[in-house]
C-alpha cells in the first residue's frame, strides 16, 4: 500500500482481487460523443459501469476522462457551449434528455471533486443542507442522519465534538471526507470521484481510497485517477482512454497485468503520459 | 581569458557597491516619499476634524447637547433657535428607505448577470449599470423634480393613502396632502443613485466564487436559487457588506440631488410623502446666505454627518468581524 513507491513497471494488482463476477449495468453509454463548441473531445464512448463496482478511468491529461464524468451528472450543462450526443442510460433513465430534471439526476448521481469544497457553514451544516433539499426531517432524525453520514464518511470520530465549528476549519484530508459523507448523504446510487486524492498528502488518501472500497459495498462508483497504483488498488474494473477515445475497457487485474492494446502497455508502464 | 575575469574581478565590488549605494538612495526616497503620503491622509483627516469642531464651536457652546434633538431651526428668531432633529431624520429616513430599495433590486441584478443571465444580454445589463453610476447627481435631481415628484404625487401616493387609509401606522405614514418635493422621492432617487455601487461590487464579489464550489452545490441538486442562497452569498457576504457600506455612504453624504427634491423643511411629519430634508441639503441650501451663529450651526450639522458616517462605517467593521468569529474563520 506504500503511496511512496515509485515504479516504472506496472503496478501490481494487490492480491486477492480477482475479478468479480459480472455485475448489471448501473450506467450504460453507447456511443457517446461530447463536444467543447466545435472540438470533439470524447468520440463513440461504449461502457457500462457495472452496479456497486468501482470503474477506474486513466489515462494522460486531457485525454477526457473528467469530461466523461461530467456527462454522467450532467455537470457540463451549467456552462454555455457544450454538449454531448449518443445514448447514456442510468438503469433506465435517459441522462442526456434535456427535459430531465437535473437536481433529481444530481441527487442520484454524486460527485466528489479533485479539490475539497466543503460550503462556507458548520460541518453539521455542511451534510443537513444536501438532506433538507430532498427531505423533510424532524430534528433528532436529522441529527442521526448527519452522524450516518459522518461515519460513512470515516469522519465522525474527528469532528463529533465541534459539529458547529465551520467546515473550512478541517484538514485537507478532512475536508473531502466532509464531501464525500456529504455526497453519500444525499443517499445516491452512483458516486463520480474526480481525481479525489490529488489534493491529499499519503495518509489522507489511504484513508479515502479505503472509503471508496467500503462505500463500493452500496454505490456504483466511478473515479477518476492520475495515480496507477490508485487504480490498481481500489477498482475492479479499469478503463484507459487516450485523445478522447476509450481504448481499452477491462478487469483492472486485466488491465494492468496483460493489457491488450499497445497503447495501455505503454501508458501503464510509464513510457508516455 | 583569466586576464579578462581577473580585470572583472577587481572591477566587481567597486561597482556593484556604488550601484548599490545608489539604489540605497532611491530605496530611502521611496521610503520616505511613501510615508509621508500615508501621513498626509492622517493630517488632512485631522485637519478637517479641527477645523468643523471650530466653526462649530460658538454654536456648540450656545445650544449644546440638545442641538441633537430640537426640532425647531430659527435661525432669523431673535435669540436664534437651532436644532438638528429634523435634517438628522431626514438623512437616516432617506438613506434607510434607499437601502431598502437598492439592496434587493442590487443584489438582484448581480445573481442575474453572474448566474442567470444568457451571454448575449451580459454587456448591455453591464454597461447600462455602469451608465447608471456615471450620470451627475444634479441629473437625478431634475428627473426626480419633473418626472419622478408629479408621478408620485399624483399617481402613487393617492393610490397608497387608498390602500393603507385607516391602518394604523401605515396610513399615517403615506398620508398627507401631494407633494412633488418629499423624503420618498429624494428616497426613491438616492436608490437609483446606490443601485451600481451595490449591484458592480457584488459582481465583482460572486466571480470570486470558485466555479468548483458552485459545481458540488449543484452536485447536490440544489437549484440555481439554493446555490445562491447557500453558497455563493455566504462565501461572498463580508465583500457585499462592503459594497452596501459603501452605498450607505453616498446616500448619506449625497447633496445635489437630494437638495433638489427633498422640499427643504425641518419639521418632521410622519408622512414619508411630506417635504423633510437631510443634514448636506440643509448646509447646501443655506450656508451661501448664513452668518455668525447660523453658519456655526451648519457647520456643527457637518460635524454631525462626520460622526454618523464614522459610526455606519464602525458599525459595519464590528458586524464583519462578528460574522467572521461565528464563520469561525
Amino acid at each position: 500500500m506504500s503511496e511512496m513507491s515509485v515504479s516504472v513497471s506496472a503496478p501490481t494488482v494487490h492480491p486477492g482481487s480477482q475479478p468479480l463476477p459480472e455485475a448489471p449495468a448501473k450506467v450504460t453509454a453507447r456511443n457517446l460523443n461530447f463536444y467543447y463548441g466545435d472540438h470533439h473531445a470524447l468520440k463513440n464512448i461504449n461502457l457500462a459501469l457495472g452496479t456497486n463496482r468501482v470503474t477506474a478511468f486513466i489515462g494522460p491529461s486531457g485525454c477526457g476522462k473528467s469530461t466523461l464524468l461530467r456527462i454522467f451528472n450532467r455537470m457540463y450543462d451549467l456552462y454555455p457551449g457544450q454538449r454531448a450526443d449518443g445514448q447514456l442510460l442510468l438503469d433506465h433513465t435517459n441522462i442526456l434528455d434535456p427535459k430531465l430534471d437535473l437536481n433529481l439526476l444530481r441527487a442520484r448521481v454524486g460527485m466528489v471533486f479533485q479539490k475539497p469544497t466543503p460550503f462556507p457553514m458548520t460541518i453539521y451544516e455542511n451534510i443537513a443542507f444536501g438532506i433538507r433539499l430532498y427531505e423533510k426531517i424532524s430534528k433528532s432524525e436529522m441529527d442521526g442522519r448527519v452522524e450516518k453520514a459522518l461515519r460513512g464518511g470515516a469522519l465522525w470520530n474527528e469532528v463529533k465534538d465541534k459539529l458547529n465549528a465551520s467546515g473550512l476549519s478541517l484538514s485537507g484530508g478532512q475536508q473531502q471526507r466532509l464531501c464525500i459523507a456529504r455526497t453519500v448523504a444525499v443517499r445516491p446510487e452512483v458516486i463520480l470521484f474526480d481525481e479525489p486524492c490529488s489534493a491529499l498528502d499519503p495518509i489522507s488518501t489511504a484513508k479515502v481510497e479505503e472509503l471508496i472500497q467500503e462505500l463500493s459495498e452500496n454505490y456504483t462508483i466511478a473515479i477518476v485517477t492520475h495515480n496507477m497504483q490508485q487504480a490498481a488498488r481500489v477498482s475492479d474494473k479499469t478503463a484507459f482512454m487516450y485523445l478522447g477515445e476509450l481504448i481499452e475497457f477491462d478487469d483492472t487485474s486485466k488491465i494492468f497485468t496483460s493489457p491488450s492494446d499497445r497503447r495501455t502497455q505503454d501508458y501503464i508502464t510509464g513510457r508516455f503520459g | 581569458m583569466a586576464v579578462e575575469s581577473n580585470v572583472i574581478d577587481a572591477a566587481g565590488p567597486y561597482d556593484r557597491a556604488k550601484a548599490l549605494s545608489a539604489f540605497k538612495l532611491g530605496d530611502v526616497t521611496f521610503y520616505w516619499i511613501t510615508r509621508l503620503s500615508a501621513i498626509s491622509v492622517l493630517l488632512i483627516l485631522g485637519g478637517i476634524i479641527i477645523s468643523l469642531i471650530v466653526g462649530a464651536f460658538p454654536a456648540i457652546q450656545q445650544f449644546g447637547i440638545s442641538f441633537l434633538w430640537t426640532q425647531r431651526w430659527a435661525p432669523s428668531a431673535d435669540p436664534p433657535v437651532l436644532g438638528a432633529l429634523g435634517p438628522i431624520y431626514g438623512t437616516l429616513v432617506t438613506s434607510f428607505i434607499a437601502m431598502l430599495i437598492a439592496i434587493p433590486v442590487g443584489l438582484g441584478i448581480a445573481i442575474f448577470l453572474t448566474e442567470l443571465c444568457p451571454q448575449w444580454l451580459r454587456r448591455p445589463i453591464g454597461m447600462a449599470v455602469e451608465l447608471l453610476a456615471g450620470i451627475p447627481s444634479i441629473i437625478y435631481g431634475m428627473w426626480g423634480f419633473f418626472v419622478l415628484g408629479p408621478f408620485l404625487a399624483n399617481t402613487f401616493q393617492p393610490f397608497m393613502i387608498r390602500v393603507f387609509d385607516g391602518v394604523p401606522v401605515l396610513g399615517a405614514i403615506f398620508a398627507g396632502p401631494p407633494s412633488y418635493l418629499s423624503l420618498f422621492n429624494a428616497a426613491l432617487i438616492l436608490a437609483i443613485m446606490v443601485l451600481p455601487f451595490i449591484t458592480s461590487i457584488s459582481v465583482d464579489v460572486f466571480k470570486t466564487v470558485p466555479p468548483v464550489l458552485k459545481e458540488a452545490a449543484y452536485g447536490v441538486g440544489c437549484t440555481t436559487w439554493e446555490v445562491v442562497r447557500s453558497v455563493v452569498i455566504p462565501y461572498t457576504r463580508v465583500g457585499i457588506i462592503g459594497g452596501v457600506m459603501l452605498a450607505l455612504g453616498r446616500a448619506l453624504g449625497e447633496t445635489m440631488a437630494v437638495t433638489f427634491i427633498i422640499g427643504n423643511s425641518f419639521r418632521i411629519s410622519s408622512s414619508i410623502f411630506a417635504p423633510g430634508t437631510t443634514i448636506s441639503a440643509a448646509i447646501a441650501s443655506e450656508f451661501a446666505e448664513s452668518d455668525g451663529l447660523h453658519q456655526s450651526g451648519l457647520i456643527l450639522l457637518g460635524l454631525l454627518l462626520f460622526v454618523l458616517t464614522f459610526f455606519v462605517l464602525a458599525a459595519a467593521r464590528l458586524m464583519l468581524l462578528r460574522l467572521e468569529t461565528k464563520a469561525g474563520k
